[in-house]
């Protein structure tokens, strides 16, 4: 299999040589094993499409008109066992792709932490990978680093060999993030967050962008991502350290307006909770977060006043929201602070009020029958910082 | 910071003068040419007095012959301005590096990537399929129209009314920025707040009409209109391959409408299926909208299986290998096509489990496809191949969709994907099935029924030109497509930064231009074998040694197709007819009873045409004359009692006679 890979590999870059084929030749595990999967396909496949494109030339040089060697057979058509292997061959190739396609995409889901660094050098037992949280603005990426409380604009560095994990959201429309040498692609959508997990093993400036057509901005929406060993990564963080800024709400609100062709940023210290807050698309002050609102919706809702707990939309990335024909946009109000919250939540024994109300949804659970799950808790929702605004 | 709502004038809506694109001197030129281009044909057409023949013979007729070569017109035009779109396309990435930002802003850039997607799509591809099911499925079946002749003529019009909306949002206001599917919430009304998107809308809207009723209409005719002894193992394959596009097109068209009517009401009544927050859900609206979108490449591809099918047996003068397997292949395709949609989607994080599911249901429809081919291959074994035209397509075919076909298998690799989705080349990959497999088909597809349609077959000369330059052209436009998507370059850019990537994008701008030549060289064959259609006359009806029923009638077939409904031995009717020495019946001719013309379908899209306008612009006072005068027509309609009339037997005969003199004159002594 190496062998033939190796072959593949040659036929495919021979032609190529001038120019980098960075699907075909990145500098991280899982895009390496990814790689690998594209051309172990493209080999399978091969075994069925020349030996067609061989035969329908030949086929086509043979049996040509004025060819009247050739054999005539105008009532020939049907033979069992042609139908058979006509069926079979690509049945088998498709059953061989099948079990790779099966194991490939379990061993390479973004989601699943990474096993091993490289071939060979499976990843510690005791290891922690570095964390980032990954935004996509229009038309910018924001990465922050919480392990080093730390955020940049359109750069991002990783040391070699040190698993990555990414959390990836978006602040107003759906992107796609993707640094070609590292690992494969996964959206950025606002109001959700997805994972990836990659590692990088050799130093280098490498490209990131977005691979989802997101508005005006899109083609500008690149960034350098750096590989870099341990020392060049200490002193990259220094070095965004040394900066001036601190990414809270406000300029959070300020950078996430759009703009294009952003230069590079640094910010020496970054909101804790900033990243949670916009995945629960909640970073505006005074509007409830989705984490919160999902709490309380599953413990049976606001009833009737909920639907009065909302405000005039005073600020928002957008130009027009409204339609023409509904209601003057709005969106739903926090309904308490943040300490306020974790008290509640805290609290062992739940007031009566809590467990007696009507209000719950058909097939929900009656509010406190049952363990509450965990997802649905207070504690686990980020509340609404408010008291920080 | 929200900005208080646009001023909305009773009158005009939301439509000023502003909404002209005076300040784009690409759009003004294009304007005034368009503008001068269609005085100049009103004007012939007034001179020449044809405005009463067209209406009366073609706008409202309900002849499924030229309602079919309407549609096939219908899809030629609009292949103009979609493939202007691509080579504007092409010509601002092969120069917008190293800091050039090309010669289009992003506002026009992103429209026409947009409307190139939609209209390639809804607007060239659909009317040329729909176009040649209608004009052929009728005559290979031996039946006299389609079941509902009406709704056939309607659906025409609606279709037509999509594409000229289409074609106003380029002078009035402007076209989506959205990429063709339109994904919010960048199709919302937050990101997308002018009309692009409402055209986008409206356009589809009413044309989805005419394709859904399309879509109903030929399978009422396929399962209903046979000929005698005609089972369904006895239909042609293209016949075949038709019933299942359109049972396709019946079960998913009304998905999308459906989910572009969410979209609607969220930017028209606020509501939010699909927005950001208050509970909506955007990755709904993607997976709803590629529950149509993989049938629909089905839905484009089907038929034109079916053409080569009947391509190669005629040509290698044989019969079709596998004609069994062949019916089934189709069936399974058509299964199947339902339960890979999410493959368009495995970067949004379903999950390793749900990926593999849709990434192996993917594969497995690369073997009935491969069935497929492998069963024109062994047509081809053994036979006497003649190298016409629609031959040479059917080879270009073979040998350039295997690797389209082969790209898209490694696509539905789930980790592949990862690396591959959205870049160049999985943009390399589909125009590689759609102009390998789509557009290769219909050129086949039209160098072989022309002369049915006509009556004369076409200039081989240029169409050999044609044939050259589309696929040498196609080779060159797309495969530096595939290296750059393994550069890792993605879809839609505008500008670049990387110098080391521009000599690719000029290849394939030099190979879009060879596509041009080949477009040219179409029309050139078109306007040269018009030109000479007296030396490519065929009078026999059947120029190609053909197989199957439409060529047991004349060319072109008269009104009613047959002047006697054929019975029907073998799946191979008219090759089997031939072998058993069938005479023409030249007596005993019974009046034809006949669907009468009508103007509705051309006045309800007209008035389509002013509801949509009205609803994109808020000029609700038109939406609303518009609403209630659809409903005035539809229901004055049902009063109409001029439905049918009767071709005389005295003219059948005469029409018959005529054909027997043509015959007898064509036959060398």
């Amino acid at each position: 299999m190496k062998r033939l890979r190796l072959a593949l590999t040659a036929i495919l870059l021979a032609p190529l040589a001038g120019c980098n084929m960075v699907v075909l030749n990145p500098s991280g595990d899982v895009a390496m094993q990814q790689r690998d999967l594209v051309l172990i396909s493209t080999g399978l496949m091969l075994l069925v499409i020349l030996p067609v494109m061989a035969l329908t030339v030949l086929f086509a040089w043979r049996y040509r008109q004025s060819n009247t060697q050739a054999t005539y057979d105008p009532d020939w058509d049907h033979s069992t066992k042609l139908e058979l292997v006509i069926w079979a061959v690509p049945l088998l190739i498709i059953i061989a792709l099948g079990a790779f396609t099966w194991m490939g995409t379990h061993l390479l889901d973004p989601y699943r932490p990474i096993g091993r660094v490289a071939s060979g050098k499976p990843v510690a037992a005791d290891h922690s990978p570095l964390e980032v949280d990954v935004v996509a603005l229009d038309w910018k990426w924001l990465f922050i680093l919480p392990e080093y409380g730390i955020a940049t604009v359109n750069e991002l560095a990783a040391p070699v060999d040190r698993p990555l994990r990414f959390r990836i959201t978006s602040s107003s429309v759906m992107n796609s993030f993707y640094i070609p040498a590292l690992a494969g692609q996964i959206y950025a959508m606002p109001g959700m967050e997805t994972k990836l997990h990659a590692v990088i093993n050799e130093p280098g400036d490498f490209v990131g962008f977005s691979a989802q057509y997101s508005g005006h901005g899109f083609s500008k929406m690149r960034f350098r991502f750096h590989g870099l060993d341990q020392a060049g990564f200490d002193q990259w963080v220094n070095e965004v350290k040394q900066a001036d800024g601190m990414l809270d709400r406000a300029t959070y609100l300020k950078l996430e307006q759009p703009s294009e062709g952003d230069p590079v940023r640094h910010f020496s210290g970054v909101d804790p909770e900033l990243f949670d807050a916009v995945v629960n698309m909640c970073p505006e002050p005074g509007k409830m977060c989705m984490g919160e609102m999902m709490a309380i919706d599953a413990k049976g809702g606001l009833g009737l006043e909920g639907i009065r707990n909302t405000l005039p939309l005073t600020y928002d990335k957008y130009a027009r929201r409204g339609s023409v024909l509904g209601p003057e946009p709005r969106m739903v109000a926090g309904i308490c602070s943040r300490a306020e919250a974790i008290a509640s939540a805290d609290r062992k024994d739940p007031p009566l009020r809590d467990a007696s109300t009507p209000l719950i949804g058909h097939g929900l659970p009656r509010p406190f029958a049952d363990p509450p799950s965990t997802a649905m808790t207070l504690s686990s929702a980020t509340p609404l910082d408010l008291d920080a605004l | 910071m929200t900005e208080p709502s646009i001023p909305i004038s009773p009158i005009f809506g939301r439509l000023t003068l502003a909404a002209l694109p005076l300040h784009e001197p690409i759009l003004v030129v294009t304007f005034i040419a368009v503008a001068l281009g269609g005085a100049a044909v009103v004007g012939a057409l007034t001179y020449f007095r044809l405005w009463g023949y067209l209406w009366r013979e073609w706008f409202t007729s309900v002849d499924h012959k030229k309602i079919g070569i309407m549609y096939m017109v219908l899809g030629l035009v609009m292949l103009l301005r979609g493939f202007s779109d691509a080579l504007m396309m092409r010509l601002q990435q092969a120069i917008a590096f190293g800091g050039s930002d090309g010669y289009l802003p992003a506002h026009h850039y992103d429209q026409v990537f947009t409307a190139h997607g939609v209209i390639m799509i809804f607007f060239v591809a659909m009317p040329f399929v729909t176009g040649l099911m209608n004009y052929v499925v009728p005559l290979q079946i031996g039946a006299r129209d389609v079941s509902f002749p009406f709704l056939n003529n309607f659906s025409f019009w609606m279709t037509t009314a999509g594409a000229i909306i289409v074609m106003m949002s380029l002078f009035i206001g402007e076209f989506a920025q959205t990429g063709w599917l339109a994904f919010p919430p960048l199709s919302g009304l937050g990101a997308s707040p002018y009309v692009g998107v409402d055209y986008y809308i409206w356009a589809l809207q009413v044309a989805g009409v005419g394709t859904t009723l399309s879509g109903i209409n030929l399978v009422c005719t396929i399962i209903k209109m046979r000929a005698p002894g005609m089972s369904l193992m006895k239909m042609p394959v293209f016949t075949w391959t038709s019933l299942c596009t359109n049972i396709l097109i019946v079960a998913s068209f009304p998905v999308l409408t459906a989910v572009l009517a969410l979209l609607g009401l969220d930017r028209y009544v606020g509501t939010n299926f699909f927005t950001n927050d208050f509970g909506g859900n955007p990755m709904m609206y993607v997976n709803l909208i590629w529950i149509w979108g993989h049938p629909e490449v089905y839905i484009l591809i089907l038929p034109l299986f079916g053409v080569f099918s009947e391509v190669t047996a005629t040509f290698s003068g044989k019969k079709l290998f596998g004609y069994t397997s062949m019916v089934y292949a189709t069936v399974v395709i058509t299964i199947l096509s339902y339960l890979v949609w999410l493959h368009h989607f495995f970067t949004m994080g379903s999950g390793a489990s749900v990926n593999s599911f849709f990434g192996i249901t993917t594969m497995i429809i690369s073997i009935p496809t491969g069935a497929k081919i492998f069963n024109w291959l062994f047509t081809m074994y053994r036979g006497r191949i003649r190298f016409e035209l629609p031959m040479m397509w059917t080879v270009a075919f073979m040998l350039t969709f295997v690797i389209g076909g082969m790209t898209g298998v490694l696509l539905a690799v789930p980790p592949a994907d990862f690396v591959l989705h959205n870049s160049l080349f999985l943009i390399a990959h589909f125009h590689n099935v759609i102009i390998g497999g789509v557009l290769f088909g219909l050129f086949a597809a039209i160098a072989y029924w022309w002369p049915k349609a006509f009556g004369f077959k076409l200039d081989p000369f240029w169409g050999h030109v044609s044939f050259w330059c589309w696929v040498v052209g196609f080779w060159f436009a797309f495969a530096p497509l595939y290296v750059l998507g393994l550069m890792g370059v993605t879809r839609r850019m505008r500008v670049f930064d990387d110098p080391s990537l521009q000599i690719w994008f000029v290849i394939a701008a030099f190979g879009a231009v060879l596509i041009a030549c080949g477009i040219a060289a179409f029309l050139i064959q078109i306007a040269v074998s018009i030109l000479r259609r007296d030396s490519l006359r065929d009078e026999t009806g059947d120029p190609w040694g053909g197989r199957t029923l439409e060529w047991a009638t004349s060319s072109p077939p008269p009104d009613y197709n047959f002047a006697f409904t054929p019975v029907i031995h073998d799946n191979d009717a008219w090759a089997d007819m031939k072998k058993r020495g069938y005479e023409r019946p030249l007596t005993g001719f019974r009046p034809i009873h006949m669907p009468a013309n009508t103007g509705t379908g051309v006045i309800l899209s007209g008035l389509s045409i002013g509801l949509a306008f009205g609803l994109i612009w808020y000029i609700w006072w038109l939406a609303g004359l518009s609403f209630l005068g659809i409903l005035a027509v539809s229901i004055a309609h049902t009063f109409n009692y001029h439905r049918d009339f009767h071709i005389p037997a005295d003219e059948v005969s005469r029409t018959e006679a005529e054909r027997t003199a043509r015959l007898a004159a064509g036959v060398p002594a």
